[in-house]
Formats: structure tokens, sequence, C-alpha cells
């Protein structure tokens, strides 16, 4: 019984059906958000979540991977996002309502009243310190800070591992090359949280919880931050060992276990597969199905949509957002593309030129 | 008892430290937050919605306390580590049973690593209230820069106990740099920017040896390191954290509806 529960969780966690099921889930969620908000699923996942540790606590291979000092944080963030997006969304759906019935938001009603800083705020933030103080000196005198042997260049660990908060990036280079996973992804990131505040024109949901009033914004936002970056970290931390390998929760780092690389280029697909010639020479040449496709994705799509299916959110933004809009949600929609033409077709790389290290 | 308390109230040395009696009236409560150099961070009244729990989650003061927390941890901790190749692993190697109140470095990872969730937690609570709205469209931005500088401390002071952990981890981390396009050495492009079959951009000058100081995570890139982490990123930290709180109250104060 153990056993065989341990087996089934392990193949649940594998990454493809771990994120398939977790986009799911949140999909779920978000839909039946009426339902989700309900207390009592708060109740049920941390009883169940304190069960669930207790019990696999007691296997060596699941002890191992949870309790070491760096990944206690994670534990606390996985538990943190969990229920603070449980509870904004109870908020959200609460005041929802509340618009639906003609009354003013919870904010709005509370904010009409003003009270003094001393004593009401000065109290909330002192007993927040005093209880953050607490929780820092107790985990500082259970746990150790982590130190290992001295630095040699010589030995490389297996695995070796970023610093967790960029597992999430590490993660992406099974999918993308370096120069797009390390440096052109997080850039757009960053250029792109940047760009938040000037491309999201919806006057509305300003100032309180809502989600029927930017339901885009809202899913896209828990979509990027729950699923693409709290996921992703998760994901690299527990379950990623050696040669950055997948391992289940309960299963054992064996240092040996060997995934087959079985991947092929776009270019072998198209030359060799569809038309039976060998790969051409010229590297344009060879990459033009790939380059094209590229091409067509960047370039000619967001005028596309921008004159049909999103008429009426280019008539809404205008030409310079829609356009910038669109290209930050093209390279980010990337990444979910690559990762199932990976998991269905084996693709590699959409376009691969290694001689000038131009890999897609 | 009373009379006593009174009497050390009326005495000079207490009244030129506190202007103003007891905070229980509107009076003396205006005054406490006015007079006090740390409480005037905040207006004197706020609105109700603003302060609850349950809105703010209280990520961005708790943010602020834990690089306070990391400042003082901090400050102890260059007491007693030096930053270099030899002394460093060891001045770590020692410290929480030679150290008097050994927890300091403990105290100083787990703040670290707390802290980068809550700045996470910060900005997704910011973003679900719509706070980055007008008109807090610049001090969202500034909270973007401030994040970058919260996870660029981390990963500067990853490197300091310079054991495997920490070697391999930047080592990890600074790879990426030889990516960049055009910039690092493997990157796109990079081959691009060469004259006469001269490479321009190569191993020992790309954005990666700028960062590390060295061809591999070697003593450069410990002592640049250090000094970011323990001076440059710090400074710059602070200021955008003045400007971003000083930008709450200049906005209007915490967000609330319309
Ligand atoms: C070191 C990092 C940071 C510190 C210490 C900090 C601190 C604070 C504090 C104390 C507040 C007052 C309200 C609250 O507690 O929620 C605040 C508000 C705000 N923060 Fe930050 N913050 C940081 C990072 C960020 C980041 C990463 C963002 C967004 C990307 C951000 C955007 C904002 C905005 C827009 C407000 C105004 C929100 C409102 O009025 O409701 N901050 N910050």
């Amino acid at each position: 019984m153990g056993e065989s529960l341990k087996a089934a969780i392990d193949w649940l966690f594998q990454p493809t059906i771990y994120f398939l099921g977790s986009a799911a889930l949140l999909a779920a969620v978000l839909y039946f958000r009426k339902i989700f908000s309900r207390p009592i699923w708060m109740v049920l996942f941390f009883s169940l979540g304190s069960v669930f540790l207790v019990w696999a606590l007691g296997d060596p291979d699941f002890k191992k991977i949870m309790t070491k000092p760096d990944n206690v944080p994670i534990v606390i963030l996985l538990a943190s996002v969990i229920f603070l997006s449980w509870l904004a969304l109870r908020q959200a759906v609460l005041n929802d309502e509340r618009t639906k019935r003609g009354e003013p938001t919870l904010e709005a009603e509370l904010g009409r009243k003003k009270v003094f800083t001393w004593p009401d705020l000065v109290y909330t933030e002192f007993i927040c310190i005093i209880l953050f103080t607490a929780l820092l000196v107790i985990w500082s005198i259970e746990v150790a800070a982590p130190i290992e042997e001295p630095a040699a260049s010589a030995r490389t660990p297996n695995p070796s591992k970023a610093p967790w908060y960029f597992l999430g990036l590490q993660e992406l280079l099974v999918y993308f090359d370096p120069w797009i996973a390390g440096v052109v992804l997080p850039g757009l990131m960053i250029v792109g949280l940047c760009a938040i505040p000037y491309l999201d024109t919806n006057p509305k949901g300003n100032g309180y919880y809502t989600f029927n009033e930017r339901p885009f914004a809202v899913s896209f936002f828990w979509v990027g931050f729950i699923l693409f970056w709290v996921s992703f970290v998760i994901l690299g931390t527990f379950l990623r060992g050696p040669n950055w390998s997948f391992f289940g929760p309960f299963e054992y780092w064996d240092l040996h276990k060997l995934e087959p690389l079985v991947n092929v280029d776009l270019a072998t697909y198209f030359w060799v597969d569809l038309l039976g010639t060998p790969r051409p020479d010229n590297p344009l040449v060879r990459e033009a199905p790939g380059l094209l496709a590229l091409l067509g994705y960047f370039l000619v799509l967001p005028p596309l949509l921008g004159k049909t299916l999103l008429r009426k959110l280019f008539a809404q933004m205008g030409f310079m957002r829609f356009n910038i809009f669109m290209h930050f949600l093209l390279w980010f929609g990337l990444i979910p593309m690559k990762m199932l033409a990976r998991w269905i077709f084996n693709l590699k790389y959409i376009v691969g030129i290694p001689e000038w290290f131009f890999n897609v | 008892m009373q009379k006593l308390l009174q009497a050390v109230r009326n005495t000079q040395l207490w009244r030129s430290v506190f202007r103003h009696g007891y905070p229980d009236t509107p009076r003396n409560r205006t005054l406490a937050v006015l007079s006090n150099t740390f409480l005037h961070l905040h207006p004197v009244k706020v609105r109700r919605s603003g302060i609850r729990l349950s809105y703010t989650w209280c990520m961005g003061g708790l943010t602020f306390f834990l690089f306070l927390v990391e400042t003082i941890t901090g400050l102890l901790l260059m007491f007693y580590y030096r930053p270099t190749a030899e002394y460093a692993y060891q001045d770590i190697f020692g410290m929480r049973e030679h150290v008097p109140l050994g927890i300091m470095r403990e105290l100083h990872r787990w703040a670290a690593h707390m802290m980068v969730i809550t700045v996470w937690l910060h900005m997704y609570r910011v973003f679900l209230t719509g706070s980055y709205k007008p008109p807090r469209e610049f001090n969202w931005n500034v909270g973007v820069i401030l994040l970058v500088l919260t996870l660029l401390l981390s990963f500067t002071g990853y490197l300091l106990p310079w054991d495997q952990l920490a070697v391999w981890a930047i080592t990890v981390g600074s790879n990426m740099a030889r990516a960049t396009p055009f910039l690092g050495h493997e990157g796109p492009g990079a081959s691009l920017l060469s004259f006469g079959g001269l490479n321009f951009v190569h191993a020992g000058d790309d954005a990666r040896f700028g960062l590390l100081a060295g061809r591999f995570v070697g003593e450069g890139a410990l002592l640049r390191f250090y000094v970011l982490h323990c001076v440059g990123l710090p400074l710059a930290a602070a200021t955008l954290m003045a400007i971003h709180f000083w930008r709450v109250r200049k906005d209007g104060g915490i967000s609330g509806p319309l």
C-alpha cells in the first residue's frame, strides 16, 4: 500500500504530468473560484498537507531532499503562495458579489474611515515584527546554515544547481539554450514587469481585490507567477537530481540514471523525413523552415490577430501598446510551445545554427 | 507609582526626547508620529482599508524589516569574515562554534531567503490589488528594480562561504553570461564582432569575465562579489527604498478604491 502510493506519487510528479496537471488545476481553481474560495479548502490543504508530510518524512529519500537546510524556505514558499492566492481569490470573489449586488467593495466601505497610525497601524507592524523575529531566531537555533567542503574547482558536484530562486530559469535550460533561458527570457521578464502599468489600460480594479473586472490580467499573473515561476522553482529544487534528470519525490538519486536523448531538429524533420533529401549545407537554407516559422510567429501573427480575433483589444490599446504587448506575450508563449513540442515530437531546435551559437 | 512616572515624565531629560504626552489623545497621537524620525515614514492618519493584514499581507513592511535584519547581522558578520580564498572558508566554518551569539550566520542566511520570498509575495499582492495602476506606475518600476537588487544581493552573498555549494552555484548562475548575445563569447552574434580574424569577444573579455573578474569563479570574483554584497548593492537598495517609501506617501498612501 505505502510503496504503491509512493510509486503513484513519483509517477504523478514527472515533468509532463506535473506541469499539465498544475495548469489544469490552476484553470479549474480560477473558473470555479466560487467553490474554491471557501475556507474548507484551506483547512483541507493544511491538514492533509501536514498528514502527508509526517507520513512522507518516514521515507529516507523524501526526507533527504526535503530537510536540506536550504530547502526549508521553499516549503514555506509553497505554503504561503497557496494560502495567499486563496486569500486573494476569496476577497476577489466576495468583492465581485458585492459589486453585483450594487454595494461598494469591502475596501471602499472601510476606506471611508480614517484611523490614527498610532496605535492602529503601529501595533500591527509591531506584532508582525515580533512574530517574524521569533520565527527567525528559533529557525536559526534549530537549523544550522549549510557549509560543505571547501571550494575545489576541479571537482564538479552532480547535480550543480544555481541558488534556489534561479532554479526556474535553470529548468528552462532543458528546453532552451543559455542565451534564451539565461539572458533573453530573464531580461524580457524584467522589462515586461516594468511595462505592465503602461500596457494595462483597464482603469478598473485599482486598489481592491477583484477577478471579474480584470479577468485576463489576474489570470495572466497567476499563470506567470504560480505556474511558470514558483512551480518551476519547486520542480528544480525537489525533482531534479544528478545530470538534471528527473527524480520523483520518493526516488533515490541514482548518479547513473540515464535518460535517452533522442531529440531531433526541425530541419531534420523537414529535409530528411518530409522531403527525403539530406540536410543542405548552407545553414540559412537548412534552417529556412524554422526561420520562416519564427518570422511568421513574431511578425505576421500580431497584425493578423489585431485584425481578427483581438480586434477589440487592438482598438482599446492602440497600435504601439498592442504590438509591444503582443511581443511580450509571444515570447512568453514560446516557453509552453517549446515544452509541448519537446514532449510530443522530441523537437530539439526550431532553428539550430550551432555555427553561430544561434539555437532557438 | 503613578507619581513616580509622572515625575520621570516631567524631567528635562525625558521631555527633551519625547515632545508629547502619552499617545492616547488625537493631539498626542499625531505628535507621536510626526515627531518621530522613523514613524513619520507614515502619515498621521491612514485609511482603515489599507492597513488590514488581509489587504497588504504586510509583505512590503516585512521585506523592509528583513532588510534591516540583514544589515545588522551582516555588519556583525563582517567583523569575522575575510574575503580571500585563503581565509573565507575557515572564517565561515568556525562561525557557529567560535563566535559569541553564534547564530548570526544562520539569522543572516534564513532572513535572506525569507526576504526573497516576501519580496515576491509583495509584488504578487501589489499586482492582484491593481496597485500599479495610475498614479503608482512609477513606484511599481522602482519596485521592479528593488526586486532585481534583492536577487542580486542574495546571489552575491551566496558565494561568500567559499565552499563547494557556493562556488558551483555561482558558476552555474554566471555561466549564463557567457551566452549573452554579442557580449558573451558563446553568445549568438559574438563571432560577428571580429576584425581580420581577430575576435573582439572572447573568454578573456566577455560579459562573464567582467562579472567574475576572471575566466572562472576565483579570488577576483570573491572580492568583487564581496564589495558588491556589502557596499554597492545595499547602498543602491537603501536609496531606492527611500524613493519607494516616499512615493508610497506622495501617490496617496496605500492604494484603495478611488
Ligand atoms: C526591497 C524590496 C521592497 C520593499 C522593502 C518594499 C516596501 C514597500 C512597502 C513597505 C510598501 C507599503 C505597502 C505594503 O507594505 O504593501 C510598498 C508599497 C508598494 N510597493 Fe514595494 N517594496 C519592495 C519591492 C517592491 C516590488 C518588487 C514591487 C513591484 C514590482 C513593489 C511595488 C510597490 C507598489 C506599487 C507599492 C504601492 C502599493 C499600494 O499603494 O498599495 N515594491 N512597498
